[in-house]
Protein backbone atom coordinates (compact mmCIF):
# COMPACT_ATOMS: atom_id res chain seq x y z
CA UNK A 1 0.00 0.00 0.00
CA UNK A 2 1.11 3.56 -0.73
CA UNK A 3 0.55 6.26 1.86
CA UNK A 4 -0.03 9.93 1.03
CA UNK A 5 -0.27 12.58 3.75
CA UNK A 6 -2.27 15.63 2.74
CA UNK A 7 -2.56 18.67 4.93
CA UNK A 8 -3.36 22.35 4.57
CA UNK A 9 -5.21 25.21 6.21
CA UNK A 10 -8.97 24.87 6.76
CA UNK A 11 -11.07 25.54 3.63
CA UNK A 12 -8.06 25.44 1.32
CA UNK A 13 -9.74 22.69 -0.70
CA UNK A 14 -8.07 19.51 0.55
CA UNK A 15 -11.17 17.35 0.35
CA UNK A 16 -12.18 18.64 -3.10
CA UNK A 17 -8.69 18.08 -4.46
CA UNK A 18 -8.50 14.57 -2.98
CA UNK A 19 -11.94 13.67 -4.35
CA UNK A 20 -11.08 14.81 -7.87
CA UNK A 21 -7.74 13.04 -7.76
CA UNK A 22 -9.22 9.80 -6.41
CA UNK A 23 -11.44 9.50 -9.46
CA UNK A 24 -8.46 8.97 -11.74
CA UNK A 25 -7.09 6.18 -9.56
CA UNK A 26 -10.51 4.57 -9.22
CA UNK A 27 -10.73 4.63 -13.02
CA UNK A 28 -7.56 2.54 -13.03
CA UNK A 29 -9.31 0.07 -10.69
CA UNK A 30 -7.10 1.05 -7.77
CA UNK A 31 -8.55 0.80 -4.28
CA UNK A 32 -8.13 4.14 -2.50
CA UNK A 33 -9.08 4.85 1.12
CA UNK A 34 -9.04 7.99 3.23
CA UNK A 35 -8.49 8.77 6.90
CA UNK A 36 -9.86 12.16 7.75
CA UNK A 37 -8.45 13.90 10.82
CA UNK A 38 -10.25 16.89 12.20
CA UNK A 39 -10.83 18.65 15.51
CA UNK A 40 -14.44 19.04 16.51
CA UNK A 41 -16.60 18.19 13.56
CA UNK A 42 -16.47 16.92 10.00
CA UNK A 43 -18.94 15.31 7.67
CA UNK A 44 -16.38 14.85 4.92
CA UNK A 45 -16.39 11.12 5.70
CA UNK A 46 -19.93 11.01 4.29
CA UNK A 47 -18.73 12.70 1.11
CA UNK A 48 -16.03 10.08 0.66
CA UNK A 49 -18.40 7.24 1.45
CA UNK A 50 -20.80 8.49 -1.21
CA UNK A 51 -18.20 7.93 -3.93
CA UNK A 52 -17.41 4.46 -2.64
CA UNK A 53 -14.22 5.28 -0.79
CA UNK A 54 -13.50 3.35 2.41
CA UNK A 55 -13.08 6.04 5.06
CA UNK A 56 -12.29 6.45 8.75
CA UNK A 57 -12.58 9.67 10.66
CA UNK A 58 -10.78 10.81 13.77
CA UNK A 59 -11.79 13.83 15.81
CA UNK A 60 -9.13 15.04 18.19
CA UNK A 61 -11.58 16.93 20.42
CA UNK A 62 -9.69 18.59 23.25
CA UNK A 63 -6.29 17.25 22.15
CA UNK A 64 -3.76 18.88 19.85
CA UNK A 65 -4.83 17.52 16.44
CA UNK A 66 -1.29 16.76 15.37
CA UNK A 67 -0.42 14.83 18.50
CA UNK A 68 -3.63 12.93 17.93
CA UNK A 69 -2.62 12.23 14.34
CA UNK A 70 0.77 10.85 15.17
CA UNK A 71 -0.64 8.68 17.96
CA UNK A 72 -3.07 7.04 15.52
CA UNK A 73 -1.43 6.88 12.12
CA UNK A 74 0.08 3.41 12.54
CA UNK A 75 -3.33 1.93 13.42
CA UNK A 76 -4.76 3.68 10.36
CA UNK A 77 -2.06 2.16 8.17
CA UNK A 78 -2.89 -1.29 9.51
CA UNK A 79 -6.57 -0.65 8.82
CA UNK A 80 -5.74 0.33 5.25
CA UNK A 81 -3.70 -2.82 4.69
CA UNK A 82 -6.52 -4.95 6.08
CA UNK A 83 -8.94 -3.23 3.67
CA UNK A 84 -6.60 -4.16 0.80
CA UNK A 85 -6.11 -0.54 -0.17
CA UNK A 86 -3.64 0.34 -2.90
CA UNK A 87 -3.41 3.91 -1.67
CA UNK A 88 -4.28 5.35 1.73
CA UNK A 89 -4.64 9.11 1.99
CA UNK A 90 -4.51 10.85 5.35
CA UNK A 91 -6.16 14.26 5.36
CA UNK A 92 -5.60 16.70 8.19
CA UNK A 93 -5.99 20.43 8.71
CA UNK A 94 -3.04 22.51 9.81
CA UNK A 95 -4.79 24.61 12.35
CA UNK A 96 -2.05 26.40 14.22
CA UNK A 97 0.24 26.89 11.18
CA UNK A 98 2.88 25.05 13.17
CA UNK A 99 1.42 21.65 12.34
CA UNK A 100 3.11 19.23 10.01
CA UNK A 101 1.93 15.64 9.97
CA UNK A 102 4.52 14.56 7.41
CA UNK A 103 6.49 11.38 7.89
CA UNK A 104 9.91 10.87 6.36
CA UNK A 105 9.88 8.78 3.17
CA UNK A 106 6.09 9.19 2.87
CA UNK A 107 4.69 11.47 0.17
CA UNK A 108 3.82 14.80 1.80
CA UNK A 109 1.34 17.16 0.16
CA UNK A 110 0.35 20.64 1.30
CA UNK A 111 -2.79 22.25 -0.12
CA UNK A 112 -2.98 26.03 -0.01
CA UNK A 113 -5.22 28.45 -1.86
CA UNK A 114 -4.60 31.52 -3.99
CA UNK A 115 -7.11 33.56 -2.02
CA UNK A 116 -5.31 33.18 1.28
CA UNK A 117 -3.09 36.22 0.72
CA UNK A 118 0.47 36.51 -0.55
CA UNK A 119 2.05 36.50 2.88
CA UNK A 120 0.42 33.24 3.84
CA UNK A 121 3.19 31.02 2.45
CA UNK A 122 5.55 32.69 4.89
CA UNK A 123 3.16 32.29 7.79
CA UNK A 124 2.62 28.60 7.33
CA UNK A 125 5.52 26.81 8.90
CA UNK A 126 6.75 23.24 8.43
CA UNK A 127 3.48 22.14 6.87
CA UNK A 128 4.47 24.06 3.74
CA UNK A 129 8.23 24.08 4.14
CA UNK A 130 8.69 20.34 4.42
CA UNK A 131 6.13 19.20 1.84
CA UNK A 132 7.18 17.34 -1.32
CA UNK A 133 4.30 18.69 -3.35
CA UNK A 134 2.45 21.96 -2.88
CA UNK A 135 -0.98 22.09 -4.48
CA UNK A 136 -2.32 25.58 -5.10
CA UNK A 137 -6.09 25.78 -5.45
CA UNK A 138 -8.73 28.33 -6.48
CA UNK A 139 -6.64 29.48 -9.43
CA UNK A 140 -9.71 29.88 -11.59
CA UNK A 141 -10.89 33.01 -9.83
CA UNK A 142 -7.71 35.08 -9.52
CA UNK A 143 -5.63 36.69 -12.24
CA UNK A 144 -2.68 35.03 -13.95
CA UNK A 145 -0.36 37.57 -12.32
CA UNK A 146 -1.61 36.76 -8.83
CA UNK A 147 -1.17 33.06 -9.50
CA UNK A 148 2.40 33.68 -10.59
CA UNK A 149 3.19 35.89 -7.61
CA UNK A 150 1.66 33.40 -5.19
CA UNK A 151 3.53 30.45 -6.69
CA UNK A 152 6.78 32.35 -6.52
CA UNK A 153 6.16 33.10 -2.83
CA UNK A 154 5.57 29.41 -2.21
CA UNK A 155 8.73 28.61 -4.12
CA UNK A 156 10.75 30.99 -1.93
CA UNK A 157 9.58 29.24 1.21
CA UNK A 158 9.97 25.71 -0.16
CA UNK A 159 12.30 25.66 -3.17
CA UNK A 160 12.40 21.86 -3.21
CA UNK A 161 8.70 21.26 -3.57
CA UNK A 162 6.96 20.58 -6.79
CA UNK A 163 4.26 23.22 -7.17
CA UNK A 164 1.09 22.26 -9.00
CA UNK A 165 -2.20 24.02 -9.65
CA UNK A 166 -5.28 21.92 -9.10
CA UNK A 167 -8.87 23.10 -9.34
CA UNK A 168 -11.02 21.26 -6.83
CA UNK A 169 -14.24 22.14 -8.65
CA UNK A 170 -13.44 21.41 -12.28
CA UNK A 171 -10.70 18.92 -11.50
CA UNK A 172 -8.21 20.73 -13.73
CA UNK A 173 -4.74 19.45 -12.83
CA UNK A 174 -6.05 16.54 -10.76
CA UNK A 175 -5.13 13.89 -13.31
CA UNK A 176 -1.57 15.17 -13.34
CA UNK A 177 -1.50 15.16 -9.56
CA UNK A 178 -2.87 11.60 -9.44
CA UNK A 179 0.12 10.32 -11.39
CA UNK A 180 2.34 11.22 -8.43
CA UNK A 181 0.32 9.36 -5.80
CA UNK A 182 1.59 5.97 -6.82
CA UNK A 183 5.22 7.07 -7.03
CA UNK A 184 6.10 6.42 -3.39
CA UNK A 185 7.42 3.27 -1.74
CA UNK A 186 5.18 0.48 -0.52
CA UNK A 187 4.41 0.88 3.16
CA UNK A 188 3.71 -2.01 5.49
CA UNK A 189 4.04 -0.04 8.67
CA UNK A 190 5.09 3.43 9.76
CA UNK A 191 6.36 2.14 13.07
CA UNK A 192 9.94 3.26 13.56
CA UNK A 193 9.66 5.97 10.92
CA UNK A 194 10.23 9.55 11.97
CA UNK A 195 8.25 12.73 11.60
CA UNK A 196 9.83 15.30 9.30
CA UNK A 197 9.36 17.99 11.90
CA UNK A 198 8.65 17.92 15.62
CA UNK A 199 5.05 18.49 16.68
CA UNK A 200 3.98 21.81 18.24
CA UNK A 201 5.06 21.84 21.88
CA UNK A 202 2.46 21.70 24.60
CA UNK A 203 1.84 20.66 28.15
CA UNK A 204 1.12 23.63 30.32
CA UNK A 205 -1.61 23.88 32.92
CA UNK A 206 -4.12 24.91 30.24
CA UNK A 207 -3.50 21.67 28.34
CA UNK A 208 -4.66 19.90 31.47
CA UNK A 209 -7.94 21.75 31.79
CA UNK A 210 -7.04 24.93 33.68
CA UNK A 211 -9.46 27.75 32.85
CA UNK A 212 -8.46 30.53 35.25
CA UNK A 213 -6.34 33.42 33.99
CA UNK A 214 -3.26 34.71 35.83
CA UNK A 215 0.38 33.85 36.42
CA UNK A 216 -0.28 31.79 39.48
CA UNK A 217 -2.32 29.33 37.45
CA UNK A 218 0.28 28.98 34.69
CA UNK A 219 2.59 26.01 35.00
CA UNK A 220 4.74 23.94 32.72
CA UNK A 221 5.63 25.02 29.21
CA UNK A 222 4.56 28.67 29.42
CA UNK A 223 6.09 31.51 27.44
CA UNK A 224 5.57 35.23 28.00
CA UNK A 225 5.45 37.85 25.26
CA UNK A 226 8.14 40.49 25.34
CA UNK A 227 6.24 43.75 25.58
CA UNK A 228 9.27 45.89 26.47
CA UNK A 229 9.73 47.35 29.97
CA UNK A 230 6.39 49.12 30.11
CA UNK A 231 4.61 46.22 31.76
CA UNK A 232 5.13 45.04 35.26
CA UNK A 233 7.05 41.82 35.67
CA UNK A 234 4.69 39.09 36.69
CA UNK A 235 6.58 36.10 35.38
CA UNK A 236 6.31 33.16 37.66
CA UNK A 237 9.50 31.42 38.75
CA UNK A 238 7.82 28.18 37.73
CA UNK A 239 7.85 29.17 34.05
CA UNK A 240 10.52 27.72 31.88
CA UNK A 241 13.78 29.65 32.39
CA UNK A 242 14.75 29.00 28.76
CA UNK A 243 11.94 31.25 27.61
CA UNK A 244 13.00 34.29 29.62
CA UNK A 245 14.63 36.13 26.71
CA UNK B 1 26.12 19.46 -4.18
CA UNK B 2 29.18 21.76 -4.42
CA UNK B 3 27.03 24.72 -3.42
CA UNK B 4 25.99 22.89 -0.27
CA UNK B 5 29.67 22.32 0.63
CA UNK B 6 30.50 25.94 -0.02
CA UNK B 7 27.63 27.01 2.21
CA UNK B 8 28.98 24.85 5.02
CA UNK B 9 32.22 26.81 5.09
CA UNK B 10 31.29 30.29 3.83
CA UNK B 11 31.34 33.22 6.25
CA UNK B 12 28.37 35.53 6.50
CA UNK B 13 30.35 38.52 5.16
CA UNK B 14 31.06 36.74 1.85
CA UNK B 15 27.56 35.51 1.27
CA UNK B 16 26.20 38.70 -0.21
CA UNK B 17 28.91 39.14 -2.82
CA UNK B 18 28.78 35.47 -3.80
CA UNK B 19 24.99 35.14 -4.08
CA UNK B 20 23.23 38.50 -3.62
CA UNK B 21 19.81 36.85 -3.45
CA UNK B 22 20.80 34.50 -0.61
CA UNK B 23 20.27 37.15 2.07
CA UNK B 24 16.74 37.81 0.88
CA UNK B 25 16.05 34.09 0.98
CA UNK B 26 17.34 33.84 4.55
CA UNK B 27 15.38 36.91 5.61
CA UNK B 28 12.23 35.34 4.15
CA UNK B 29 12.97 32.36 6.33
CA UNK B 30 13.31 34.58 9.39
CA UNK B 31 17.09 34.60 9.61
CA UNK B 32 18.82 37.98 9.75
CA UNK B 33 22.56 37.57 9.32
CA UNK B 34 23.89 41.11 9.27
CA UNK B 35 25.30 41.16 12.81
CA UNK B 36 28.74 39.64 12.52
CA UNK B 37 30.34 39.23 9.08
CA UNK B 38 33.10 36.93 10.33
CA UNK B 39 30.63 34.35 11.59
CA UNK B 40 30.33 31.11 9.66
CA UNK B 41 26.92 30.77 8.06
CA UNK B 42 26.68 27.19 9.29
CA UNK B 43 26.82 28.48 12.86
CA UNK B 44 23.69 30.58 12.50
CA UNK B 45 21.64 28.55 10.04
CA UNK B 46 20.30 25.06 10.58
CA UNK B 47 21.36 22.23 8.28
CA UNK B 48 17.85 22.05 6.98
CA UNK B 49 17.85 25.73 6.05
CA UNK B 50 21.25 25.38 4.36
CA UNK B 51 19.89 22.46 2.31
CA UNK B 52 17.00 24.63 1.23
CA UNK B 53 19.29 27.55 0.48
CA UNK B 54 21.54 25.34 -1.66
CA UNK B 55 18.49 24.19 -3.58
CA UNK B 56 17.32 27.77 -4.01
CA UNK B 57 20.74 28.94 -5.24
CA UNK B 58 20.95 26.09 -7.73
CA UNK B 59 17.57 27.06 -9.13
CA UNK B 60 18.39 30.75 -9.17
CA UNK B 61 21.62 30.11 -11.03
CA UNK B 62 19.91 28.09 -13.69
CA UNK B 63 17.17 30.71 -13.83
CA UNK B 64 19.58 33.61 -14.22
CA UNK B 65 21.84 31.90 -16.75
CA UNK B 66 18.77 32.05 -18.90
CA UNK B 67 20.03 31.24 -22.34
CA UNK B 68 17.19 28.82 -22.59
CA UNK B 69 15.59 27.98 -25.88
CA UNK B 70 12.64 30.00 -27.01
CA UNK B 71 9.45 28.14 -27.78
CA UNK B 72 8.73 28.59 -31.49
CA UNK B 73 6.12 25.94 -32.00
CA UNK B 74 4.14 23.24 -30.31
CA UNK B 75 3.01 20.05 -31.96
CA UNK B 76 0.14 17.95 -30.68
CA UNK B 77 -0.04 14.33 -31.82
CA UNK B 78 -3.57 12.97 -31.77
CA UNK B 79 -4.75 10.27 -29.41
CA UNK B 80 -8.20 8.89 -28.78
CA UNK B 81 -11.76 10.14 -28.36
CA UNK B 82 -13.81 9.26 -25.29
CA UNK B 83 -15.08 6.10 -27.02
CA UNK B 84 -11.55 4.88 -27.68
CA UNK B 85 -11.62 5.61 -31.43
CA UNK B 86 -8.64 7.59 -32.76
CA UNK B 87 -9.38 11.32 -32.96
CA UNK B 88 -9.63 12.93 -36.38
CA UNK B 89 -6.64 15.26 -36.14
CA UNK B 90 -3.42 13.24 -36.01
CA UNK B 91 -0.92 16.08 -35.92
CA UNK B 92 -1.33 19.78 -35.26
CA UNK B 93 1.54 22.26 -35.16
CA UNK B 94 0.89 25.71 -33.72
CA UNK B 95 3.46 28.46 -34.18
CA UNK B 96 4.25 31.55 -32.15
CA UNK B 97 2.08 34.47 -33.26
CA UNK B 98 -0.85 32.26 -34.19
CA UNK B 99 -4.32 32.55 -32.72
CA UNK B 100 -6.06 29.19 -32.57
CA UNK B 101 -9.71 29.04 -31.61
CA UNK B 102 -11.12 26.00 -29.92
CA UNK B 103 -14.78 25.32 -30.54
CA UNK B 104 -17.06 22.55 -29.41
CA UNK B 105 -20.04 21.81 -27.18
CA UNK B 106 -19.73 22.05 -23.40
CA UNK B 107 -18.12 18.92 -22.01
CA UNK B 108 -16.66 17.96 -25.38
CA UNK B 109 -13.09 17.89 -24.12
CA UNK B 110 -11.77 21.43 -24.63
CA UNK B 111 -10.33 21.55 -21.12
CA UNK B 112 -8.64 18.19 -21.54
CA UNK B 113 -6.92 19.38 -24.72
CA UNK B 114 -5.61 22.45 -22.95
CA UNK B 115 -4.56 20.34 -19.95
CA UNK B 116 -2.68 17.98 -22.29
CA UNK B 117 -0.74 20.96 -23.62
CA UNK B 118 -0.03 22.35 -20.17
CA UNK B 119 1.16 18.96 -18.89
CA UNK B 120 3.07 18.36 -22.15
CA UNK B 121 1.36 14.98 -22.40
CA UNK B 122 3.60 12.10 -23.41
CA UNK B 123 1.02 9.45 -24.14
CA UNK B 124 0.39 9.36 -20.39
CA UNK B 125 -2.95 11.11 -20.08
CA UNK B 126 -6.47 9.70 -20.65
CA UNK B 127 -6.44 10.89 -24.29
CA UNK B 128 -3.14 9.26 -25.21
CA UNK B 129 -1.94 12.47 -26.88
CA UNK B 130 1.66 13.58 -26.96
CA UNK B 131 3.09 17.04 -27.26
CA UNK B 132 6.41 18.17 -28.68
CA UNK B 133 8.04 21.56 -28.29
CA UNK B 134 10.09 22.83 -31.25
CA UNK B 135 9.77 19.37 -32.76
CA UNK B 136 11.45 17.66 -29.83
CA UNK B 137 10.34 15.71 -26.80
CA UNK B 138 10.23 18.43 -24.14
CA UNK B 139 12.45 18.70 -21.11
CA UNK B 140 10.85 17.76 -17.81
CA UNK B 141 11.10 21.34 -16.49
CA UNK B 142 7.91 22.21 -18.35
CA UNK B 143 6.12 19.86 -16.00
CA UNK B 144 8.00 20.24 -12.79
CA UNK B 145 9.17 23.81 -12.45
CA UNK B 146 6.89 26.61 -11.37
CA UNK B 147 9.17 29.07 -13.19
CA UNK B 148 8.58 27.35 -16.50
CA UNK B 149 4.86 27.11 -16.86
CA UNK B 150 3.98 26.47 -20.47
CA UNK B 151 0.52 27.96 -20.22
CA UNK B 152 -0.79 31.22 -18.80
CA UNK B 153 -4.53 31.41 -18.38
CA UNK B 154 -7.11 34.15 -18.69
CA UNK B 155 -10.79 33.57 -18.13
CA UNK B 156 -13.98 35.49 -17.55
CA UNK B 157 -14.31 34.50 -13.88
CA UNK B 158 -10.90 35.75 -12.91
CA UNK B 159 -10.69 38.74 -10.62
CA UNK B 160 -8.04 40.72 -8.87
CA UNK B 161 -8.11 39.97 -5.16
CA UNK B 162 -5.06 41.84 -3.87
CA UNK B 163 -5.52 45.13 -2.13
CA UNK B 164 -2.99 47.12 -4.17
CA UNK B 165 -2.85 49.94 -6.71
CA UNK B 166 -2.21 49.14 -10.36
CA UNK B 167 1.40 50.24 -10.03
CA UNK B 168 2.09 48.35 -6.80
CA UNK B 169 0.51 45.28 -8.27
CA UNK B 170 2.58 45.38 -11.45
CA UNK B 171 5.74 46.03 -9.43
CA UNK B 172 5.03 42.97 -7.32
CA UNK B 173 4.49 40.84 -10.39
CA UNK B 174 7.65 42.17 -12.03
CA UNK B 175 9.64 41.39 -8.88
CA UNK B 176 8.40 37.84 -8.73
CA UNK B 177 9.39 37.37 -12.37
CA UNK B 178 12.84 38.92 -11.79
CA UNK B 179 12.11 41.24 -14.72
CA UNK B 180 14.75 43.58 -16.10
CA UNK B 181 13.74 47.27 -16.45
CA UNK B 182 10.60 46.88 -14.36
CA UNK B 183 9.63 50.60 -14.60
CA UNK B 184 9.68 50.51 -18.37
CA UNK B 185 7.62 47.31 -18.48
CA UNK B 186 5.08 48.67 -16.03
CA UNK B 187 4.64 51.81 -18.12
CA UNK B 188 4.19 49.70 -21.24
CA UNK B 189 1.58 47.47 -19.61
CA UNK B 190 -0.35 50.46 -18.35
CA UNK B 191 -0.29 52.12 -21.78
CA UNK B 192 -1.37 48.95 -23.54
CA UNK B 193 -4.12 48.24 -21.03
CA UNK B 194 -5.48 51.75 -21.42
CA UNK B 195 -5.43 51.38 -25.18
CA UNK B 196 -7.55 48.22 -24.82
CA UNK B 197 -10.03 49.51 -22.26
CA UNK B 198 -12.60 52.03 -23.37
CA UNK B 199 -12.33 54.13 -20.21
CA UNK B 200 -8.82 55.02 -19.02
CA UNK B 201 -7.55 54.32 -15.49
CA UNK B 202 -4.64 55.73 -13.49
CA UNK B 203 -1.56 53.97 -12.11
CA UNK B 204 -2.73 54.64 -8.56
CA UNK B 205 -6.21 53.16 -9.09
CA UNK B 206 -6.78 50.22 -6.75
CA UNK B 207 -6.93 47.07 -8.88
CA UNK B 208 -10.04 45.87 -7.09
CA UNK B 209 -12.00 48.96 -8.20
CA UNK B 210 -11.27 48.56 -11.92
CA UNK B 211 -14.33 47.90 -14.10
CA UNK B 212 -14.76 44.51 -15.76
CA UNK B 213 -13.36 45.79 -19.06
CA UNK B 214 -10.42 47.55 -17.38
CA UNK B 215 -9.56 44.45 -15.33
CA UNK B 216 -9.62 42.27 -18.44
CA UNK B 217 -7.47 44.81 -20.29
CA UNK B 218 -4.91 44.94 -17.49
CA UNK B 219 -4.81 41.15 -17.19
CA UNK B 220 -4.22 40.76 -20.92
CA UNK B 221 -1.50 43.42 -21.13
CA UNK B 222 0.17 42.07 -17.98
CA UNK B 223 0.09 38.47 -19.21
CA UNK B 224 1.44 39.52 -22.61
CA UNK B 225 4.37 41.47 -21.22
CA UNK B 226 5.28 40.02 -17.83
CA UNK B 227 4.28 36.40 -17.97
CA UNK B 228 7.00 34.11 -19.27
CA UNK B 229 4.63 31.39 -20.39
CA UNK B 230 4.76 31.05 -24.18
CA UNK B 231 1.19 29.84 -24.51
CA UNK B 232 -1.76 31.98 -23.46
CA UNK B 233 -5.06 30.31 -23.02
CA UNK B 234 -8.12 32.52 -23.14
CA UNK B 235 -11.59 31.43 -22.20
CA UNK B 236 -13.79 33.88 -24.13
CA UNK B 237 -13.34 37.65 -24.21
CA UNK B 238 -16.64 39.27 -23.53
CA UNK B 239 -17.50 42.03 -25.93
CA UNK B 240 -17.78 44.74 -23.31
CA UNK B 241 -15.41 47.52 -22.47
CA UNK B 242 -12.48 46.03 -24.35
CA UNK B 243 -11.11 46.09 -27.90
CA UNK B 244 -10.83 42.38 -28.64
CA UNK B 245 -8.85 42.60 -31.87
CA UNK B 246 -6.28 44.86 -30.22
CA UNK B 247 -6.09 42.44 -27.27
CA UNK B 248 -5.17 39.59 -29.58
CA UNK B 249 -2.69 41.83 -31.43
CA UNK B 250 -0.88 42.69 -28.19
CA UNK B 251 -0.55 39.02 -27.23
CA UNK B 252 0.64 38.02 -30.69
CA UNK B 253 3.13 40.90 -30.81
CA UNK B 254 4.77 39.48 -27.65
CA UNK B 255 5.44 36.18 -29.43
CA UNK B 256 2.72 34.23 -27.71
CA UNK B 257 0.80 31.27 -28.97
CA UNK B 258 -2.82 32.15 -28.31
CA UNK B 259 -5.42 29.45 -27.74
CA UNK B 260 -8.92 30.73 -27.33
CA UNK B 261 -11.98 28.74 -26.35
CA UNK B 262 -15.00 30.59 -27.66
CA UNK B 263 -18.59 30.34 -28.88
CA UNK B 264 -18.58 33.86 -30.29
CA UNK B 265 -18.62 33.91 -34.12
CA UNK B 266 -16.68 37.18 -34.37
CA UNK B 267 -13.97 36.00 -32.02
CA UNK B 268 -13.81 32.63 -33.76
CA UNK B 269 -13.25 34.32 -37.12
CA UNK B 270 -10.47 36.47 -35.68
CA UNK B 271 -8.41 33.30 -35.22
CA UNK B 272 -6.01 31.97 -37.83
CA UNK B 273 -7.50 28.48 -37.54
CA UNK B 274 -10.03 26.75 -35.37
CA UNK B 275 -9.94 23.32 -33.86
CA UNK B 276 -13.27 21.53 -33.57
CA UNK B 277 -13.57 19.33 -30.49
CA UNK B 278 -16.13 16.58 -30.28
CA UNK B 279 -16.60 13.60 -28.00
CA UNK B 280 -13.23 14.17 -26.34
CA UNK B 281 -11.22 14.34 -29.55
CA UNK B 282 -9.97 16.92 -32.05
CA UNK B 283 -12.36 16.28 -34.91
CA UNK B 284 -10.96 18.68 -37.47
CA UNK B 285 -9.02 21.89 -38.05
CA UNK B 286 -10.85 24.56 -39.99
CA UNK B 287 -9.23 27.52 -41.68
CA UNK B 288 -11.57 30.49 -42.09
CA UNK B 289 -12.59 30.82 -45.73
CA UNK B 290 -12.58 34.06 -47.70
CA UNK B 291 -16.32 34.04 -47.51
CA UNK B 292 -16.17 33.81 -43.75
CA UNK B 293 -13.74 36.69 -43.62
CA UNK B 294 -16.03 38.74 -45.79
CA UNK B 295 -18.90 37.90 -43.46
CA UNK B 296 -16.88 39.18 -40.54
CA UNK B 297 -17.71 42.70 -41.74
CA UNK B 298 -21.42 41.95 -41.57
CA UNK B 299 -21.10 40.22 -38.23
CA UNK B 300 -19.33 43.24 -36.80
CA UNK B 301 -22.08 45.50 -38.10
CA UNK B 302 -24.64 43.21 -36.46
CA UNK B 303 -22.69 43.32 -33.26
CA UNK B 304 -22.52 47.11 -33.37
CA UNK B 305 -26.25 47.27 -33.80
CA UNK B 306 -26.75 45.15 -30.69
CA UNK B 307 -24.32 47.34 -28.76
CA UNK B 308 -26.25 50.43 -29.79
CA UNK B 309 -29.51 48.85 -28.67
CA UNK B 310 -27.92 48.00 -25.34
CA UNK B 311 -26.78 51.58 -25.00
CA UNK B 312 -30.25 52.93 -25.79
CA UNK B 313 -31.77 50.59 -23.23
CA UNK B 314 -29.35 51.89 -20.61
CA UNK B 315 -30.30 55.46 -21.43
CA UNK B 316 -33.93 54.69 -20.71
CA UNK B 317 -35.12 54.69 -24.29
CA UNK B 318 -37.81 52.44 -25.72
CA UNK B 319 -36.88 49.89 -28.37
CA UNK B 320 -39.99 50.33 -30.50
CA UNK B 321 -37.74 50.99 -33.48
CA UNK B 322 -34.77 48.65 -33.89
Amino acid sequence: MKLVTVSGPPSSGKTSVILKTLEHLQAQKLNVGVVKFDCLYTDDDEIYRKVGVPVKKGLSGALCPDHYFVSNIEECVQWGIKENLDVLVSESAGLCNRCSPYVREILAVCVIDNLSGINTPKKIGPMLKSADIVIITKGDIVSQAEREVFASRVHRVNPKARIMHVNGITGQGSFEFSTLWTDGDEVETVEGKKLRFSMPAALCSYCLGETRIGSEFQMGNVRKMDLGDTTRQTADPMTSPKESK
Amino acid sequence: MDIRKELASIIVGDLNSRWPYATTFLAKNDLEIEDDPSLKLSEVASDELLDQLAEFITEMESFLSDDEEVVDEITIFGGNCKNGEPEGVRELTIRVGEVICIVGPTGSGKSRLLADIEWVAQNDTPTGRSVKINGKTPESKWRTSSEHKLVAQLSQNMNFVMDLSVEEFLTLHAESRQTENPEEKIQQIWNDANALAGEPFALDTPITSLSGGQSRALMIADTAILSKSPVVLIDEIENAGIDRQKALDILVSQDKIVLMATHDPILALMGDRRVVINNGGMKSVVEPSEKEHANLVDLRALDNRMMKLRHRLRMGERLDEV
